[in-house]
């Protein structure tokens, strides 16, 4: 779905947590999410730190959609 | 002869574990055939033995796949297989790659490996080279035929017999080609194609040429304070109570749901419905998904101008590659006509 709408000219920012799919299929921008129930979210962390994490991704993924892209850009979660 | 020794890998489901509740155990090891490897023991009958049964929550495998290599490597070693045969997998991406992992992890052991899945799992795109994965249908229905066809395989691999090409074998192209002596000369051969071709004659190619379907790149966003966004997923967020009743897997359709003027996505009004997880997390606090809090946020600071008013979802579970290349095209159409610059997407 991604490429389909990257092929149209407009960039997608996908959050995923298995970031080996996405890349196999040929996605262009990807951004490591925490957990596949959960990409942007992570239930183990207190409310206001779990905000934090997941503001911490969007602006990741924001990053990505005004950056030129050659290959493919995979940015990684590192770490948890 | 001794018997093959087969090591099987499945996952929670099939272990008898549990369903999405449980995909985050960790993995476990067994000896003797459980759950599908008692139909695997049945057709090894004689020649093969299940000597252990490896099993591992799906979503584990994925999220902690060095942790899990570990385990896996550990009870390769212990067990000491002919041959390792993981699945089948039908369409479950998580599962499809696991047994990938599983059967990289046991040629990187020396151990050959076979695993079976449905050829439009995504596992298979980046397994195919290093593992043999024999095709199976969609769905369960066709689990002896599929433990079958990968039974044979493994026997075949355990005894070091050659394996021939995909198309005789019956496992999907690896995409590697090796060297064999042909009756004719190639003279012979191509004249023989060409005249097949102009008589309109079925004919198989000596050479297939890959087909890579690339995307280029979208450029990047000029100006991303100028930008409308929008949010696309494939996570099964929905208002609650489903009203469009939107498929928990194997989806035929997607929707579109007006978020005009909402701060965040409260527990009240949404739910996530899809299939392939345990929605839990997600459904008390949906923003987990769809990160509308955030995003708000970075909209009122003048990150980007604007959030689009809609926002646009499907479920990715067991999802044919068919209809989500419609999905994507359907969904492009609505956001070139809404003027939409730029996508966050998030995949569950």
């Amino acid at each position: 779905m991604a490429k389909e709408i990257e092929r149209r000219g407009i960039p997608v920012a996908l959050i995923s947590a298995i970031a080996p799919l996405p890349i196999a299929v040929g996605a262009n921008r990807i951004i490591g999410g925490r957990a596949i129930p959960h990409p942007v979210g992570d239930p183990a962390l207190p409310p206001d730190e779990e905000r934090t994490f997941r503001k911490m991704l969007v602006s990741r993924a924001l990053d990505t959609l005004t950056t030129e892209v050659q290959d493919q850009l995979v940015l990684p979660l590192e770490g948890p | 002869m001794s018997k093959t020794r087969v090591v099987h890998y499945i996952n929670q489901f099939f272990a008898g574990i549990g369903g999405e509740d449980q995909a985050n155990v960790g993995p476990s090891v067994v000896e003797g055939p459980k759950g599908p490897g008692l139909v695997l023991q049945k057709i090894l009958e004689g020649s093969g033995e299940v000597v252990a049964t490896i099993y591992c929550g799906d979503n584990y495998v994925n999220e902690f796949e060095e942790k899990a290599r570990d385990a896996f490597v550990e009870y390769l070693r212990r067990y000491q297989p002919d041959v390792v045969l993981a699945g089948p997998a039908f369409t479950s991406g998580r599962y499809g790659l696991a047994c990938g992992l599983v059967c990289a992890i046991a040629r990187e052991l020396g151990i050959p490996a076979v695993s079976a899945m449905h050829p439009e799992n995504p596992a298979v795109e980046l397994y195919r080279s290093r593992v043999h994965i024999a095709p199976t249908a969609a769905t369960t229905a066709e689990m002896l035929d599929s433990m079958s066809r990968a039974s044979t395989l493994a026997l075949k691999l355990a005894g070091d017999q050659p394996i021939g090409p995909a198309a005789e074998e019956g496992y999907l192209s690896r995409g590697l080609r090796y060297s064999q002596v042909a009756s004719d000369d190639v003279g012979v051969r191509t004249v023989d194609m060409l005249m097949k071709r102009l008589r309109g004659e079925d004919f198989d190619t000596e050479w297939p040429v890959p087909t890579y379907d690339r995307v280029r790149p979208a450029p990047p966003l000029e100006a991303l304070e100028q930008s409308t966004l929008a949010i696309v997923t494939s996570g099964g967020v929905v208002p609650k109570g489903n009203r469009d009743g939107l498929q928990s897997a194997r989806a035929t359709r997607w929707y579109s749901y007006s978020i005009a003027g909402r701060p965040s996505l409260s527990s009240e009004d949404w739910e996530s419905i899809h299939g392939g997880f345990d929605t839990t997390h997600a459904n008390r606090d949906p923003n987990r998904i769809v990160p509308l809090d955030v995003l708000r946020e970075f909209e009122a600071r003048g990150a980007f101008a604007r959030l689009a008013d809609t926002m646009y979802v499907t479920t990715g579970n067991q999802s044919g590659l068919e209809n989500a290349i419609r999905f994507g095209e359907e969904i492009s159409d609505e956001l070139v006509k809404t003027g939409v610059d730029g996508v966050i997407f998030v995949a569950t």
